[in-house]
């Protein structure tokens, strides 16, 4: 998914890869063989830690998948990775400004839904959006622009890191009031509902997140009206400097829904297996 | 727009029909005449006298309809919803209850409820679901059941909506209205009281409108609803129920009023005195007061007060030379204080006198009702600054 937009831009972004290829192959112990970046036979992998589930049958362990996808999975992680080390470089620098927040572990999350989902579905998230950008189809060097607060950035230079967005891809945003993209992201779940789009949208939030009121108010509307919305808790187990277990009296930030009849929740471990499963 | 800006122009050159056909009629038996009929309108023991005074007028009139501002929104409505069927409608009590203040009435029944939502009470809730509605290019309608409770989503009303178009350079245009009653009701005491313009009116990002009279609400909400941007609407409970006369390019379906356009609802040449919403009518009874006196008072009714008509109110103060704001929320940092500034920034040399504001009592709303009456500006307040402005009084104490 990644390999159209880098050969694009190759010549802006072969100076950021160049590194990222040599440490890999001197990993690897042997070139990239282009017989494995094409290989698809199919293989069936278990994931390492078991899905733990509340008022739904965990999904299967095991998921099919090809030595190709695999591979464009980890270049994905791996892209944004080291996009997001070099933000973080540049933040200290002082070349992107105040806020800049961090994706770096949760790659996972944002390569997975992709996999699972399409371009029609929708996206949104809070502030730290940088990954989902790129994996809604944004472009690298329009982050970083965007991020450095350049005209040619993704929003014109005007928003900064927080406020990505990419709508032809399906991305809502980046939107820095953490919660209030809860309540749009059942916006745009109501918005398919009325327009009777064949698609999802999904809510990424945080597990700061998950204890701010708009939450519940959007919990309760979603499925007092049935709108396809799935809510993405992104448990990094800290909000901003606070860990979970000091703001949050209950940790299982999956068990929630249980107050809200009708509501299915996963609680799917940061894994390396990045497949997602769709709720229907 | 050009059809409505036809409409608007030729409102204005007639600005009142039965005066223009009679020519006879003098401005205080004019406003005599619309104090009649509000009175009339509302029923009472004087009504069955006052309609003999009220046919007789409406002989020489040939816009004879008359319509409530509770009337005017809900044709409003229900004319945009029929026209758009992105155009939905979400709020307290806007379906089966018919609306808080019955603005909704029949529309549940003419649209089905996937247009006309009834939300639970979470307002940043449903406010944040309609933004995101409008995102993917929906025009939702959000009813606040006052401006009041609007504060629990005034993130979504500011950050969301009136921030994303700016912020996404363009990709996400909110095209929204936020509606419901404003200021102050009758006797709801500190909490349900308070007047919002100032507090939206600051926000680039936002259009903020406030109608006074049936042909204010329908022009406007229908401009609201068909512009690209977000859109707060200040009603007032209070004026829901007047009656005001109706033009036949009023109700015409795709009448609508310019956006950023202040009127003049009376022209004078001694002092201006602006106002907006509920405070029109008391502005334009004080002008009355002080026609009487000998003082000329030029009426305007702000009708956008984001954006501002700055060039409206500047002209009329270079030709008045003297200024009065009037408006219902708190004295600091409120509407008057912007025109007073814009009026010093561009009309300085025209001054002959310093700006007045009159506004709420600098206290939170009483309930008691005389205490009520004394915070809540007043037609002997209007009357009082005017004096004031034009050096006709000697000085009073505080709370004059």
């Amino acid at each position: 998914m990644f390999t159209a937009q880098l050969s694009k831009n190759a010549s802006r972004c072969a100076a950021l890869l160049r590194p990222l290829k040599a440490s890999l192959t001197s990993q690897l112990g042997r070139p990239f063989s282009s017989s494995v970046a094409d290989d698809t036979t199919s293989l069936t992998i278990e994931t390492s830690v078991p899905f733990i589930s509340s008022v739904i049958d965990p999904p299967s362990r095991s998921a099919e998948t090809t030595p190709k996808e695999l591979l464009s999975f980890f270049r994905s992680m791996a892209v944004m990775r080291r996009m997001e080390i070099a933000a973080g470089s540049l933040h200290e620098a002082k070349l992107i400004r105040e806020f800049c927040h961090l994706y770096v572990g949760q790659e996972a999350i944002a390569v997975g839904m992709e996999a699972a989902i399409t371009r029609n579905d929708n996206l949104i998230t809070s502030y730290r959006d940088h990954c989902i950008y790129l994996a809604r189809s944004g472009e690298l060097v329009a982050a970083f622009a965007e991020m450095i607060g350049r005209k040619d950035g993704c929003s014109g230079g005007k928003s900064g890191s927080m406020h990505f967005y990419k709508k032809d891809g399906g991305f809502y945003g980046g939107h820095g009031i953490v919660d209030a993209q809860i309540p749009l992201g059942c916006g745009l779940a109501f918005a398919q509902k009325y327009l009777k789009e064949d698609n999802v949208t999904f809510t990424l939030y945080g597990d700061g997140t998950a204890n701010q009121g708009q939450w519940f108010e959007a919990l309760n509307m979603a499925e007092l009206w049935d709108l396809p919305a799935v809510f993405v808790c992104e448990n990094n187990h800290y909000g901003m400097g606070t860990a979970d277990r000091r703001a949050t009296k209950s940790t299982a930030y999956y068990k929630r829904g249980d107050y809200v009849p009708g509501l299915k929740i996963l609680f799917i471990k940061a894994t390396v297996h990045p497949r997602l499963i769709t709720l229907s | 727009m050009s059809d409505s800006s036809f409409s608007y122009h030729s409102l204005r050159r007639r600005p009142n029909l039965r005066s223009s056909i009679t020519g006879q009629v003098s401005e205080s038996a004019r406003g005599m005449s619309r104090i009649l009929l509000q009175r009339v309108a509302r029923g009472g023991a004087a009504a069955s006298s006052f309609r003999h005074l009220q046919n007789v007028t409406r002989a020489y009139s040939s816009a004879a309809k008359e319509m409530t501002v509770r009337d005017a929104l809900n044709s409003a409505l229900d004319e945009e919803m029929a026209a758009d069927p992105r155009v939905f409608l979400m709020g307290e009590e806007v379906g089966e209850y018919q609306g808080a203040y019955k603005i909704s009435k029949g529309l549940l029944e003419k649209y089905g409820p996937e247009r006309v939502i009834d939300t639970p009470i979470t307002e940043a809730g449903f406010a944040g679901i309609g933004v995101g509605a409008a995102y993917k290019g929906l025009r939702p309608i959000v009813e606040f059941m006052t401006f009041n409770f609007a504060m629990q989503a005034i993130d979504q009303v500011i950050n969301s909506a009136g921030k994303s178009n700016y912020m996404s350079a363009g990709q996400l245009p909110v095209s929204i209205v936020f509606r419901g009653p404003n200021g102050a009701a009758a006797g709801v005491g500190a909490q349900h009281s308070q007047c919002y313009a100032a507090w939206y009116s600051s926000c680039p990002g936002l259009k903020v409108l406030s109608p006074y009279s049936s042909e204010d609400a329908r022009g406007l909400l229908k401009a609201a609803i068909r512009d690209p941007d977000p859109v707060v609407f200040l009603e007032h409970e209070l004026v829901y129920g007047d009656s005001f006369p109706v033009s036949a390019e009023a109700l015409d379906p795709n009448f609508c009023l310019p956006i950023g356009k202040a009127k003049i609802e009376q022209q004078g040449k001694d002092v201006t005195i602006t106002a907006f919403s509920r405070m029109v009518g008391y502005a334009l009874k004080a002008a009355e007061v002080l026609a009487k006196e000998g003082i000329s008072a030029e009426v305007i009714n702000l009708l956008s007060i984001r954006p501002l008509d700055r060039a409206t109110i500047n002209e009329s103060v270079r030709k008045t030379n003297r200024l009065v704001t009037v408006e219902e929320g708190f004295p600091q940092h409120g509407v008057g204080a912007e025109i007073c500034a814009s009026v010093v920034e561009e009309s300085f040399e025209y001054l002959d006198a310093p700006v007045e504001r009159i506004a709420n009592a600098d206290v939170p709303m009483p309930y008691a009702t005389n205490l009520e009456r004394m915070a809540v500006p007043q037609v002997e307040d209007i009357v009082r600054a005017a004096k004031r402005a034009c050096y006709r009084s000697v000085p009073m104490a505080a709370t004059a």
